[in-house]
């Protein structure tokens, strides 16, 4: 089946550091070596186990970052009274290990073939797959349109921002600002709601796809305004975050 | 295989961890409360509300939220620890002692069976939820209880793994014979003594 | 909150040796069909809870019991891993 790369069965297996952005203050994307990844696709997630030299474990999931075919990337928020987030986001260095297994998750998953238009919904680090299928749809060539409703605190909460950014011309990705605006901000402030989403959701009739990915309330308050723009249920697909 | 370290990671220190000399094996303090279910929060208006004791399908007494609230009760402080491993120390919670309840029916079981709103139930042994053990706690840290902790009323029995303080408790089925209840169907240890680490079944 | 489905993709593969967050599950309470990845799903407690977004019964229950997973799956009446996902 060409595409997919889902593996029946699932084993650890040691990752590298190879290198570390600061995308935030808080957010980092970690990029790994792996010695046998056998592909993945946009969407899709990895777990992640870091054992401690006491034999201490801890295990958490985390969206990949990049596109099928680019490097395995994940992009960790620093959860404040967090374990294993503020060690990925500021202790971790090239050259470390950890154990990884995936990839995972065959629902939440976009391949060209799945066509469009794309509406992509996030909130905060929800952001991490859809920036995955954006990147993947811009390798394919997919002409399938796209937009990305974006939901952040504030501007510098942003993660990819320069990134995303470009993509104007080739996909329309908007930001809702909900805490802080810079001065002169014209777009969008506040909770997504209805009245936004009248201003960015394809209609119904043109057959969208709709990703929604952040944390549970996000997620359930925005798929529930899909559908009652007749969003189709199997057509919206979520993935919903929450702190370890 | 064994699993490669990562350097420099390490367990998070928590507050009170010194004082582990008061904790049960493989416990750690913690400084939040975290909120752990089976499932949603349910949302009993306290007009609707009842604690029932029942035995063999009947129900042998009820108190509705009022006539609950009229029942004697304490305030207690206990340590509480939560089979995933967290203990919270000095926890202060106010609700009416469950033998106060078990007194105005006049049966001798030697197992009652906590039945919640949503289904949950958990089995205990009569003699654990005697005297100082056991309370139906309506209170924590001094306001009524929050939903997301098992409000408007939980049990509260300290000196088990956590599971066991059922939350949104509605009632006790007494029995004569010992039943596993929820967790204790799927592998949890039938008793739960966190000082003898009974976790699992067969501990 | 609860999560869903995707929160627990590696665990459904080491139960069932195969991806299955697309798998169409009918719940045997109130037969809604949907798949695995649109649950409700309880985490962080003695076990994992997994439950029917319609109508909140379960589906399935899977404690960790010294190093095994313990599977209940008497909540799903069908379980249809080759349907597509859309």
């Amino acid at each position: 089946m060409a595409g997919t790369a889902v593996r029946g069965r699932l084993t650890w297996q040691t990752a590298t550091v190879a290198s570390v952005a600061d995308e935030t203050d808080t957010v980092r994307t970690i990029t790994l070596d792996l010695l046998d990844w056998p592909g993945h696709q946009a969407g899709q997630h990895l777990d992640v186990r870091l054992t401690a030299e006491d034999g201490y474990a801890a295990e958490r999931s985390y969206s990949i970052a990049s596109a099928a075919g680019e490097p395995v990337a994940i992009t960790v928020e620093r959860l404040e009274d967090g374990e294993v987030s503020p060690y990925l986001t500021q202790e971790l260095r090239p050259g470390d290990q950890m154990e990884i297994r995936g990839p995972i998750g065959n629902w939440f998953t976009w391949e060209p073939g799945d066509g469009g238009p794309l509406l992509l919904i996030a909130g905060g680090s929800g952001v991490v797959p859809l920036r995955a299928i954006l990147r993947h749809r811009q390798r394919a060539g997919s002409t399938a349109p796209a937009r990305l409703l974006y939901s952040s605190r504030s501007l510098e909460d942003v993660i990819y921002r320069h990134e995303l950014d470009q993509y104007r011309g080739s996909a329309d990705v908007r930001y809702t600002l909900t805490r802080r605006q810079p001065p002169g901000w014209g777009g969008f402030t506040g909770r997504v709601d209805d009245a936004m989403l009248t201003r960015i959701a394809w209609p119904a009739s043109q057959r969208p796809l709709a990703f929604i990915c952040g944390p549970t309330q996000f997620v359930e308050a925005v798929a529930g305004l899909l559908v009652a723009r007749h969003y189709p249920e199997n057509r919206v697909k979520t993935e919903r975050f929450g702190g370890a | 295989m064994t699993s490669p370290v990562s350097r420099g990671f390490h367990r998070l220190s928590r507050p009170g961890d010194a004082r582990a000399g008061q904790l049960p094996p493989g416990q750690h303090t913690t400084a939040d409360f975290p909120v752990l279910s089976a499932g949603p929060t349910p949302h009993t208006p306290l007009q609707e509300w009842t604690f029932s004791i029942r035995e063999g399908g009947a129900t042998l007494r009820t108190w509705t939220w009022s006539e609950f609230m009229e029942m004697p009760a304490e305030t207690v402080t206990v340590d509480i620890h939560c089979v995933t491993r967290w203990s919270k120390l000095g926890t202060v919670w106010r609700g009416v002692p469950v033998p106060a309840l078990l007194d105005q029916v006049a049966h001798d079981p030697s197992y009652v069976m906590a039945f919640s709103d949503g289904g949950y139930t958990t089995n205990l042994p009569a003699r654990d939820v005697t005297g100082g053990q056991a309370w139906v706690a309506y209170g924590y840290d001094g306001q009524p209880l929050p939903p997301e902790h098992g409000g408007p009323a939980r049990l509260l029995v300290p000196h088990l793994y956590f599971w066991k303080s059922a939350k949104w408790i509605r009632g006790l089925d007494l029995l004569d014979h010992d039943q596993p209840g929820f967790w204790e169907n799927y592998g949890y240890n039938n008793y739960g003594d966190p000082w003898r680490e009974q976790r699992y079944a067969g501990d | 909150m609860a999560l869903d489905g995707n929160a627990i993709g590696g665990l459904l593969t080491e139960i069932f040796a195969a991806e299955m967050t697309s798998a169409q599950a009918t719940c045997a309470t109130c037969g809604a069909v949907r798949p695995l990845a649109d649950t409700l799903v309880y985490l962080r407690g003695p076990g994992t809870v997994v439950r029917c977004r319609q109508c909140t019964s379960i589906l399935m229950v899977i404690s960790r019991v010294r190093g095994f997973n313990c599977v209940d799956l008497s909540g799903i009446s069908t379980l249809d891993a080759t349907a597509p996902s859309a």
